[in-house]
């Protein structure tokens, strides 16, 4: 018996002797990190090298605070319609609530360049509505202008608010309800209850989805441009696509990144100390109490209207739209340019969802290989990307292209890259690594945690090298994580428009931009089927949240069994 | 020991250390485990009796030292990654691929052997461990006792010069793992196994090992068979480790050792002496009669089927415990006198550490 199983040893050909040992696999986690944050340190570097020495743009300080007023009308709407709305669905049972429960994501995957057309053409003075209503009132009838400030704050907090819901539902359904029965037992009412228990205990989720939501809003340079809204994100981008002033354009995007940063900095001192909030396990959640008669069906009334706003009816008038064009035209059912505009809006999409899924799962088994301090901090820095804005990537992605340029020329080649004059599709994919890089680790990253070091251990000292334990145990073990990473990427991708914008080379265009060029041509009927394009590939990322959510619900899980 | 005497060591450790940072996980280590030798390493929790398998198995590298297995150098002046040490590792989650069935489990490390010799080799393993029925089961369907040996049989298949089981019988209930456990050995034995196994169970550790290394802080305290480990404990740590213990303060006057209980025994060669020592008593050790004047009192009886511990004050107030078949007990408040049951050798401390000849 001894000799049986002494004999497989002499097949085990002794493998290339490996130089460094695990400490190595450091290194490519430090060159991801390296990769992300050479753009935003290029931008810091040279907005801070020629201060003083461009002109700004004229009007800075109303770009300024044009900016802060669309922040905060955006934040005190995604409050108020999502942190309600959450409260609503989380405390009362009233008819269709399981249903407004997961449906009222949905908005999530309208973007905001797309409900802002709809919206304008529905309510802006030509619109249908102000239209409607002069007809009716028989020629003069005056309807509030939405083509400004407030009307691009509507239009966002629309699109926004899921953000602010999904987090404060969980932290409601993270709360124990002993808290807020102790509160009511106590003599509070149930208005004090929730104003003195639960709004404070929900406070850091709260503060952590407007922060969410704020990002997106610094990131925006697309939509804003519709309603005629000058943010210092639309600054930097007219500066670049209108003049080509580099100089300014960085500076202007440090300004932007301040902006960034100082969403950061309020969101750590609105959190404060209170950041972990349901120490000792997950709570039961708030037991919800029953709405009948008329209040349950007002309670109902109130989400489908929320719904109905921000994405059925948008669905419902891009859809009669696209059916009313292919009536008309039924021989230009399909416009000729659709297909080589979504051929490039999926392939750019695929190659960075390749990349970002490719990207995170090689962090994640080069943290599980090396484990050194270093590899883990440098880790988090790859997820710093969507935390930055759109026009602050796009403008550090061409400055790393032109110090690469600069190398490049050095080395001795004429004409360098020729990579940044006319944008590139290489640095789209760039700056999509960059962003959604954060999202895709995130997934990937919450799959890998489930993989036990003994795995890995075992899988080692069977004799799997670090490649062969990466193919054979960790990415089958964390393929649902990489799953979820690459659709996120994919659809992100699909409905990205700023980044595209910015970076785009000359005649390069994808359904998102040539969304956007129709509706602000006005071109509604024509923008409607490729928008149906991505609002229904962005509703697939929201049933993937919506199969997360309900995993972790725990009156749900109580329900199933 | 099964393996032939003198046979150059499977495993050797040589003055190996481990710090995180500052910290000292193990200190100055050897070891060296014969061909076919079984070494249970126990030791309190951080004692670091699992840095020690981490190290052999090349998950950790040795700050200084140097690890050798089957006389090749791993560890030390050069590196070995762990995918080419021929360590096979057990833990105590068994750590099964959860995608893979128990064939495809066991083939892991198979992956260099045409497809015909794996099979017979994953058949052949699978007999061994008497789960030849269950090769196309998934590691979820089998019972803790079953993934254990599938464990077990994943890390013999490709044939390691050594196998290294962390706790790996604590995940299991009580009733399965003396069960196990034997199998578990039987096993080993049978294949001729080096093997180390870390446990935190004095028993366990005592009774499956050909040899018991005791750690505490990182250092190894004492590396011999489980009778002397236990019967001539080298320091104060390990005598209070493996089993109950009292100190008693001593004195040896002319090869004679006596303390409050009287002349315990004659320490041979130790002429001339006259030293302050400890004498380590363990409860069987102790034979107690009842005598009206005797030198102590019962003052607890513990019956534990089998035997019956008693618990005796002496006049100093220190309390000496001692075994009794299960016939005999002396209630509480019985005065008795102490001795040492004859025969036995009882060890002596100075300081912390066991002395067998004089100190000099």
């Amino acid at each position: 018996m001894t000799d049986t199983l002494a004999a497989p040893a002499e097949h085990r050909s002794p493998r290339r002797q490996r130089a460094t040992g695990r400490r190595g696999w450091s290194w490519w986690v430090l060159l991801v990190a390296a990769v992300v944050a050479a753009p935003i340190v290029a931008v810091v570097v040279d907005g801070l090298r020629s201060t003083g020495a461009a002109s700004l743009p004229t009007g800075l300080g109303s770009m300024v605070v044009t900016t802060l007023l669309l922040m905060a009308g955006v934040a005190a709407g995604t409050l108020v319609v999502g942190g309600g709305l959450a409260w609503l669905v989380t405390v009362g049972r009233f008819p269709g609530r399981d249903l407004f429960t997961w449906l009222l994501v949905l908005p999530l995957a309208m973007p905001a360049y797309i409900l802002g057309f709809v919206f304008l053409s529905t309510f802006d003075e030509a619109g249908t509505v102000p239209r409607a209503l002069r007809d009716l009132a028989g020629g003069q009838f005056w309807f509030p202008p939405v083509r400004n400030l407030p009307g691009a704050v509507l239009v966002m907090t629309m699109t926004l608010f899921p953000y602010v819901y999904l987090m404060a539902r969980a932290a409601f359904m993270e709360q124990s309800p002993s808290t807020y029965d102790a509160a009511r037992s106590l003599g509070a009412s149930r208005a004090r209850a929730l104003r003195a228990v639960v709004l404070p205990l929900a406070r850091p989720s709260l503060v952590a989805g407007l922060a969410l939501v704020m990002m997106e809003v610094l990131t925006d340079f697309a939509t804003v441009q519709y309603f005629g809204v000058e943010t210092v994100s639309v600054g930097v981008y007219k500066q670049w696509k209108g003049s080509y002033n580099f100089d300014s354009a960085s500076q202007l995007s440090v300004l932007v990144l301040l902006f960034a940063v100082g969403v950061l900095a309020a969101e750590r001192l609105l959190r404060g100390r209170a950041r972990y909030v349901h120490k000792g396990g997950r709570g039961r959640g708030l037991e919800p109490v029953p709405l009948t008669g008329a209040r349950g069906w007002a309670a109902a009334l109130v989400c489908l209207f929320a719904l109905a706003v921000a994405f059925l009816l948008p669905v419902l008038r891009l859809a009669l739209w696209a059916w009313g064009e292919a009536r008309r035209n039924p021989d230009e059912l399909i416009d000729p340019r659709f297909p080589d505009y979504l051929a490039n809006s999926l392939t750019v999409a695929l190659v960075a969802a390749v990349a970002c899924v490719a990207v995170s799962m090689l962090v994640a088994h080069a943290l599980r290989m090396s484990g050194s301090p270093l590899a883990r901090a440098a880790a988090q820095v790859t997820t710093f990307g969507y935390a930055v804005p759109g026009a602050v990537v796009g403008i550090g992605v061409l400055l790393a292209f032109a110090y690469l340029d600069d190398l490049v020329r050095w080395l001795g080649v004429e004409g360098g890259t020729g990579l940044l004059v006319t944008g590139s599709v290489a640095g789209i994919l760039y700056a999509y690594l960059i962003r959604f890089l954060a999202p895709a680790y995130v997934a990937v990253d919450a799959s890998m945690t489930k993989v036990s070091p003994t795995m890995t251990w075992s899988a080692l000292s069977l004799g799997s090298g670090p490649l062969r334990t990466l193919h054979r145990v960790h990415l089958p073990l964390a393929r649902s994580g990489v799953f979820v990473a690459f659709v996120l990427v994919l659809v992100d991708a699909i409905k990205e428009l700023p980044l595209v914008l910015l970076l785009r080379p000359f005649g390069f265009s994808t359904v998102s931009v040539w969304v956007y060029e129709l509706a602000k041509e006005n071109f509604w009927e024509k923008a409607a089927l490729p928008a149906l394009v991505i609002v229904m590939a962005a509703v697939v990322p929201v049933f993937l949240l919506f199969r997360q959510a309900r995993l972790v619900d725990p009156h749900r899980a109580h329900e199933r069994r | 020991m099964s393996g032939p005497v003198g046979a150059p060591p499977i495993l050797d450790l040589d003055g190996v250390s481990k710090a995180y940072g500052a910290v000292l996980a193990t200190r100055d280590l050897h070891l060296t485990a014969s061909p076919g030798e079984l070494l249970t390493v126990i030791g309190p929790s951080g004692c670091g009796k699992s840095t020690l398998l981490r190290l052999v198995a090349g998950l950790e590298r040795p700050s200084t030292g140097t690890v050798a297995i089957d006389g090749e150098v791993v560890a030390g002046p050069r590196w070995v990654p762990p995918e080419r040490r021929r360590v096979g590792l057990v833990f105590q989650d068994h750590a099964l691929f959860p995608h893979l069935d128990v064939a495809r489990n066991i083939a892991f490390g198979l992956d260099r052997m045409a497809k015909a010799e794996r099979r017979n080799r994953v058949r052949e393993v699978l007999d061994l461990v008497r789960l030849g029925g269950l090769a196309k089961r998934y590691p979820h369907e089998l019972s803790g006792g079953e993934q254990q040996r599938v464990a077990l049989a994943r890390a013999l298949a490709p044939g390691p010069a050594v196998v290294l089981l962390d706790e790996p019988f604590s995940s299991l209930d009580e009733t399965l793992r003396a069960q196990v456990r034997a199998d578990t050995v039987a096993v080993l034995r049978s294949t001729g196994t080096t093997a180390v196994l870390v446990t935190h169970d004095q028993t366990e550790a005592l009774s499956v090992g050909d040899r018991v290394v005791v750690m505490n802080h990182g250092v190894i305290e004492q590396c011999d068979s489980p009778v002397r480990v236990f019967e001539s404990p080298a320091t104060r740590f390990v005598a209070s480790f493996m089993g109950d213990a009292v100190f008693l303060p001593a004195h040896v006057h002319d090869a004679l050792l006596s303390s409050e209980i009287g002349v315990v025994s004659a320490v041979p060669g130790w002429a001339g002496c006259d030293v302050d020592v400890e004498v380590v008593l363990r409860p069987h050790e102790v034979a107690i009669t009842p005598v009206a004047d005797g030198i102590g009192h019962v003052v607890d009886v513990e019956y534990h089927g089998a035997f019956v511990l008693h618990t005796v004050r002496l006049r100093s107030e220190r309390l000496v415990q001692s075994w009794q078949p299960h016939s005999v007990r002396h209630p509480v408040g019985t005065r008795v006198d102490v001795s040492v049951v004859p025969g036995v050798t009882p060890t002596l401390l100075v300081g912390n550490t066991a002395v067998t000849e004089p100190p000099s």
